[in-house]
């Protein structure tokens, strides 16, 4: 396979094109203007449309409507621009409305900095707009991991019918690294995906109450409204049994774990080796799907062994440490490495982190 | 030797401007610091900082300014100025942050008539970002995220925010000006000037759009970015007094 | 073996072009693993541009290394800004023509040649990136010439014209970095 010299941007732009986006409306904002940039020039090469919204939230209602009519859409921001995205994307939740989109995030809070961070772990997992939904959210730290992520994401947000957020940072976003990229999916496959399989896209019916498009995010009756709840929780359970994706780098004995997603787990990986290569047992759990969130390994570690774990990531106060605690359940104390603001993590900053606890 | 000119005392004397050479917003935010000098407000005065590059000076001001979220500085304004009816409030904001993410603040503040004065830079494109489509964009020029340039079937028209605000009741005082010639900097001066002092008499909305270069994203030196504005830029948005009830 | 290197001059001298050349002629035509990482947004505003380039056999951690093995600084504020991040024993290229190579540092080796001029003795000042990329490659052998050559030329494909300037400028670069060596 061919590898290509792509910058992060620009490559989750064109797996998104590969796996059959066909619309794509964003604003622009520092660092994921490339994404918007190469859906510009791409889209309408295949038959697409881009449109340049008057703001963030023009954004991505555009998309949830183009996303109602069956079309795999997406849209992209940075920080500050995915909070004023969250009204669209809850209705999307709520409306059960497929779609992709991807938080490419700088140092925060407010409009921060545009420098990388991972200041919105939280938001991302946890609250992504009003009405307790969730979504899966895929944590790359490579730019063919962005890649491969964006190209599935558009079929686990088909199958639940439900957003997926790609959680990316300033690093990812304008990097250039070599990536192979998936085979495009030809116009049959993407007429098939649109036309054949979304009985309930808004593209007009034969005149029958029951068959008719109807994209709600909302509903009068709380009895509807709770039924609706109790199907997404149990989609949200099920992502938990059958859809965590976690990288377990030499783990098995060791006495100090890392944890960390992203680009922060990328350098606490090169630090594992340097201490391995002076016979320390270091490991890392990487979550690479940080919802659903691989509690399993961290809770499975054995406490025997296991002396300290260590959370790195770029974030003051840390905020997947929660997560982290609710494995770990007390049984080994967690220690933090951490920046933020902008500050792309230091490869010496974890080591000394881990120095001090072996 | 006597001193004749000095740099204003709105901006700290010991750092260099952060604007890319030949760009107007330096020549803007000076003119409005020697304005606030000479009607004795630096003391009164507070900046509401839109985003983009017209925040790139926030840290060498040295008067009070609060920046507001992407496009709603003239909510935030309101907000300082019924508060404290007192100040001298202005918001200082490029076309992405006034015209488009911002346009419902801006239009509403201005149909409320609130009493503050908007400095509106209209230089046909996202600066900070990295030249993306403005509202103000001109037809067939090309944008980022524009390839194949502005294209009025697909993008629309490009917006006059002056003639937009006129089609209102409440505005007081709109007016178009340009930093092209020594002569119209100072006519911009004195449209500053005029919109600051319509505040103090408690008049109601002002607003100066100037029309300015970018340089860096339309992809010009400075010379030809010049005659990039006089040619199109002004053709499209021509200068003068749209509203005066003074 | 990761080797890194870190490029930073005026926003018009192509020191983004010389990053890019070289990491995407290692993507290219080698197996190793490479990144390349700009400043980008408001970091550029007022003039200045840099970028990190890091080469390695293994897997890359943080595509900006704490310590750079390689800094090339082409103007002098680029100097003051990143020359601390240059590790003990590494290499120091700097254009000599616009800076100064009294750096109050004896830990590094310092190469030197005079880019501005000698792009503007060939006639265009843009090809002093092309000169300084020469330089590099020549001195440190990281890559065989006729590799980033073919990357080049594959560039300027739709500005056939302008490959004998860039030729003669590589070669120029090589000759000096080769020259220091020694
Ligand atoms: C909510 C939000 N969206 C997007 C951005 C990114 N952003 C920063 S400046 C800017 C616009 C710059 O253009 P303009 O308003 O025309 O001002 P100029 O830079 O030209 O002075 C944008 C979109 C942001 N900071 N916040
Ligand atoms: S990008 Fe444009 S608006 Fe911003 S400082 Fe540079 S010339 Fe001025």
């Amino acid at each position: 396979m061919e590898r290509v010299f792509m910058k992060g941007c620009e490559a989750i732009a064109e797996a998104a094109v590969r796996a059959g986006c066909r619309f794509f409306a964003g604003y622009p904002i520092t660092p994921q203007n490339e994404i918007p940039e190469y859906f510009s020039r791409r889209l309408p090469e295949v038959g697409g449309v881009f449109i340049q919204g008057e703001s963030e939230v023009a954004s991505i209602n555009m998309v949830y409507g183009a996303a109602s009519t069956g079309t795999r859409s997406m849209t992209s921001s940075s920080s500050p621009g995915i909070s004023l995205k969250s009204e669209g994307i809850s209705y999307c939740a709520a409306a059960r409305i497929p779609m992709v989109y991807a938080n490419v995030s700088r140092g925060g809070p407010g409009v921060g900095s545009i420098q990388p961070a991972q200041m919105d772990y939280l938001q991302a997992t946890k609250a992504s707009g009003n009405g307790g939904f969730k979504m899966m959210v895929f944590a790359p730290a490579t730019v063919q991991e962005a890649v491969d992520m964006t190209f599935a994401a558009f079929d686990y947000a088909d199958r639940d019918r439900n957003p997926v957020l790609i959680l990316c940072d300033g690093v990812i976003g304008t990097m250039m690294e070599p990536v192979v990229m998936p085979e495009m999916k030809g116009d049959a496959e993407i007429a098939a995906i649109k036309d054949g399989k979304k009985s309930w896209a808004a593209i007009g019916h034969e005149l029958d109450y029951a068959k008719r498009g109807w994209i709600q995010p909302g509903n009068w009756s709380t009895a509807v409204m709770q039924q609706g709840n109790e199907e997404a929780a149990a989609m949200y359970d099920n992502w938990q049994k059958n859809d965590v994706q976690v990288e377990q780098y030499k783990v098995e004995d060791a006495e100090l774990v890392m944890v960390a997603y992203g680009i922060s787990a990328r350098i606490a990986k090169t630090v594992v080796d340097k201490y391995r290569a002076d016979g320390k047992k270091v490991g890392l759990i990487r979550p690479i799907t940080v919802n659903p969130f691989p509690y399993e390994a961290i809770e499975n570690l054995n406490y025997g062994q296991v002396k300290t774990i260590l959370d790195v990531e770029m974030s003051i106060p840390a905020q997947m440490l929660q997560d982290v605690s609710l494995a770990v359940k007390g049984r080994c104390p967690i220690e933090t490495c951490l920046c933020s603001g902008g500050n792309i993590m230091k490869k010496e900053q974890v080591m000394d982190a881990v120095a001090k606890l072996i | 030797m006597e001193k004749i000119y000095a740099r204003t005392k709105g901006l700290r004397p010991d750092v260099v401007s952060g604007f890319c050479p030949g760009c107007m917003h330096s020549t803007v935010i000076k003119l409005i610091g020697e304005v606030l000098e000479e009607m004795n407000q630096m003391d009164n005065a507070v900046a509401v900082l839109g985003i983009g590059c017209c925040g790139l000076h926030m840290e060498y001001m040295s008067y009070d300014n609060v920046t507001a979220p992407h496009g709603r500085a003239c909510a935030v304004a309101t907000g300082i100025k019924r508060a404290n009816s007192k100040s001298l409030v202005y918001t200082y904001q490029g076309d992405g942050d006034f015209a488009s993410i911002g346009l419902g603040e801006s239009v509403s503040a201005a149909n409320r008539g609130e009493n503050i004065t908007v400095i509106f830079i209209n230089n046909g494109i996202y600066g900070m970002t990295g030249g993306q489509m403005a509202p103000t964009t001109l037809l067939g020029m090309k944008a980022s995220t524009a390839p194949k340039g502005r294209i009025a079937e697909e993008h629309g028209y490009p917006m006059h925010m002056c003639e937009i605000l006129n089609q209102l009741t409440a505005p007081y005082y709109l007016e178009r000006t340009s930093c092209n010639t020594p002569q119209n900097v100072l006519k911009t001066r004195k449209a500053i000037k005029k919109a600051f002092q319509n505040q103090l008499d408690g008049k109601g909305f002002s607003m100066v759009e100037i029309v300015t270069s970018c340089p860096t994203n339309w992809g010009l030196d400075t010379m030809k970015s010049l005659d990039y504005l006089n040619e199109k830029m002004l053709t499209e948005y021509p200068l003068g007094v749209i509203r005066d009830n003074g | 073996m990761e080797r890194n290197l870190c490029v930073a001059g005026f926003g018009g001298q192509g020191v983004m072009t010389l990053g890019k050349f070289l990491s995407q002629a290692t993507c290219d035509s080698t197996d190793m693993n490479v990144t390349f990482f700009p400043s980008y947004g408001a970091e550029q505003r007022g003039g200045t541009a840099n970028c990190f380039v890091v080469i390695s056999d293994e897997n890359i951690g943080a595509p900006v290394a704490d310590k750079m093995d390689d800094l090339m600084v082409m103007n002098q504020p680029s100097m003051d800004k990143f020359l601390n991040t240059l590790k003990s024993g590494g290499t120091l290229f700097i254009n000599s023509s616009i800076v100064s190579n009294d750096i109050g540092r004896d830990d590094v080796t310092i190469v030197e040649a005079p880019v501005t001029e000698l792009a503007l003795e060939l006639g265009n000042a843009k090809v002093l990136n092309i000169i300084m990329l020469g330089v590099y490659v020549g001195y440190t052998g990281i890559i065989e010439p006729q590799i980033i050559w073919n990357t080049i030329e594959h560039k300027l494909g739709s500005k056939p014209k302008l490959l004998p300037l860039n030729r003669q400028a590589f070669e120029k670069g090589m000759s000096i970095g080769v020259a220091a060596r020694k």
